[in-house]
């Protein structure tokens, strides 16, 4: 019994650190006083200063914020707009599963097919107007296309454990359909939302695929410009930068992980 | 027939959920100042009639009557009635005073007569000292006078209650039933009050009746239909019933037990009787009428009483006085004719 135990968490641990070691090594070489090797130089944070005084990176880092911000204030509208619609709406049974499944499908598709379909959208679009060349428009409408389906779906979860009743009460207490969406819905499902808002956030933050399929030559992001960077040479600029990506994501997550977990209903 | 205050008319309401009818033809009348029960089993239709008076669920079919108006097309935001629910889907983001106030908020009532009007309610709950504090806060039972106080601080014309009392433990929910019975008089408020528990019913109502499986079985005052059950259900399900089958010929109810004479002629010639287990006498000798004579097979203390089982039956007699009893005693039962309720099934 002892060594199965002993067995499990060796495993564990070991699955943990083949998931954390590259990104450890990552932020290792960022501080790595050394341009080039794998060896301990000594601490250093010239790279992220040199970072800060690199005016095409600050560029593309604005870009990045841009399309992230936006992306997500109008996904997370209509994400929850979405969720509501379907949560509350009498729909009939079928109804219900096929909306289900809409909303997860573009959870599982995979991004590159998403991509896909977006440029030949793009490519139809353009036709009939010159807003849809490759740019940041383009990018914003195809980051809220992927983030609405997850801010739905957070948000959806949030409806569900809501409950029906409280609702009830509030229309049983006069309240009309505005009021009860001002007073009672929308404060309820605020954890979920923006816990949705950031998960969204942190997907159009981290986006490689979509963004580089959509992207022009004046909008590039954080991810494409890495992914650029490291097939020519990697510097321990682009380790500062990933490990700032890195971490931004991190506390994210973290603090996403606090508002569904806070003030459960009852 | 001048509609009163309060005064409901349920008219042949129909309700099926797919395959299942869960309310059948129901037709109600419910006084006004009334406190009225809807009791019977889970999944009995007694929530389903509860929510389509409320106007959360609309009937196939039937009409709802207040005070001389049909209500039936009024939505549920517009119906002057009340709902007590059973989770008491209290606002958990709001403090109680705003849960009490939330239904005058919505009306738009002005401040100055909210503020009196929520402090009324909550001072008649006894919840002046916690109106900061949010529903997490509160214990089950203060939830429970916050969810009451949310609902009468509207004046309802009537309040609903579904079940208020099933999340409490057994002692809290007997004060509150008593509470609740002195409430009602205090307010004059029609009340309709859903439950499975017969002890709550008796309790706290008026009138009461009895449903299964969509249709209502019996109504009546409490003793009415504590007295007089309708048949095996009814006698079953309020209280305890000891039930004997036999047939009837030559003026004698002829049972498994032995012959019994009745005070009522029944209209079948086979068919069921009840007696109560208090009602059942015991004596060392022979009574005059409807002696059984009997065997001790089971002794159940009970703390206020004891339930003895005899054979043959078998059947179920409560004893108060002391007495010392022991299995395998034999004694004599005295069913007292005036005692056996002929039932209709």
């Amino acid at each position: 019994m002892k060594k199965i135990k002993l067995l499990v968490n060796a495993m564990a641990l070991g699955t943990m650190a083949f998931l954390y070691l590259p990104l450890m090594a990552v932020a290792f070489f960022s501080v790595n006083n050394t341009k080039y090797g794998l060896v301990w130089k000594g601490f250093t944070l010239k790279w992220y200063i040199q970072l800060l005084h690199n005016e095409a990176i600050l560029h593309i880092a604005l870009n990045t914020l841009i399309l992230a911000v936006v992306s997500t204030i109008i996904s997370t509208i209509l994400g929850t707009a979405l969720a509501i619609g379907m949560g509350r709406f009498p729909w009939p049974g079928k109804m219900n599963t096929i909306l289900d499944l809409i909303l997860h499908l573009p959870v599982i598709i995979p991004d590159i097919i998403l991509a896909a379909a977006l440029v030949i959208a793009f490519g139809l679009l353009r036709s009939l107007s010159s807003v849809f060349e490759p740019g940041l428009i383009c990018m914003i409408i195809s980051h809220i296309t992927f983030q609405v389906a997850f801010v739905a779906l957070v948000v959806r979860s949030r409806l569900i454990s809501i409950g029906k009743d409280i609702e009830e009460a509030a229309r049983d207490l006069y309240a009309s359909t505005s009021y009860l969406l001002w007073k009672i819905t929308l404060p309820l499902l605020l954890p979920g939302i923006i816990a949705g808002a950031m998960l969204a956030f942190t997907l159009s933050l981290d986006d490689f695929v979509i963004s580089f399929f959509t992207a022009g030559p004046d909008s590039v992001t954080l991810p494409l410009y890495i992914f650029a960077a490291v097939r020519r040479v990697v510097t321990p600029q682009i380790h500062a930068l990933a490990t700032i990506v890195l971490f931004v994501t991190v506390i994210l997550v973290f603090t996403m992980e606090r508002f569904t977990r806070k003030k459960d209903i009852q | 027939m001048a509609p009163d205050k309060g005064m409901l008319y349920l008219k042949g309401i129909n309700k099926t959920y797919g395959s299942v009818k869960a309310v059948k033809d129901v037709t109600l009348e419910i006084k006004s100042g009334e406190f009225f029960t809807l009791l019977g089993p889970s999944g009995c239709g007694k929530t389903t009639l509860l929510r389509m008076i409320a106007g959360l669920e609309i009937q196939d079919s039937g009409s709802i009557i207040l005070e001389g108006k049909d209500i039936t097309r009024i939505p549920a935001t517009k119906r002057q009635i009340n709902t007590v629910f059973q989770s008491y889907a209290l606002f958990p983001h709001l403090n109680v005073f705003e849960n009490v106030a939330f239904g005058l908020r919505a009306r738009k009532i002005p401040e100055k007569e909210l503020k009196p009007k929520v402090q009324t309610a909550l001072d008649i709950l006894e919840l002046g000292r916690m109106s900061t504090r949010f529903p997490h806060q509160l214990s089950g039972g203060q939830n429970q006078r916050v969810a009451l106080a949310r609902a009468v601080v509207n004046d309802p014309k009537v309040l609903l209650l579904d079940e208020p009392m099933s999340a409490l433990d057994a002692k809290l929910r007997a004060q509150v039933q008593v509470e609740l019975r002195r409430l009602q008089k205090q307010l004059g408020h029609t009340f309709i009050l859903v439950t499975h528990d017969q002890d709550e019913a008796l309790v706290v109502s008026d009138r009461i009746a009895v449903m299964k499986d969509g249709q209502i079985i019996q109504s009546g005052s409490p003793d009415d239909v504590y007295d007089f059950p309708k048949n095996r259900f009814v006698a079953e399900f309020l209280g305890a019933a000891n039930i004997l089958s036999g047939k009837f010929f030559d003026g004698m109810f002829h049972t498994d037990v032995g012959n019994l004479e009745l005070d009522v002629q029944p209209s079948w010639e086979h068919g069921v009787i009840a007696i109560r287990p208090e009602w059942i006498k015991f004596s060392d000798t022979k009574p005059e009428q409807n002696g059984v004579r009997a065997k001790v097979t089971e002794i159940i203390y009970r703390g206020t009483n004891l339930d003895i089982w005899c054979e043959p039956g078998p059947i179920r007699v409560k004893s108060t006085t002391y007495k010392d009893f022991k299995i395998g005693d034999e004694l004599w039962l005295e069913l007292a004719p005036k005692e056996l309720v002929v039932l209709d099934e």
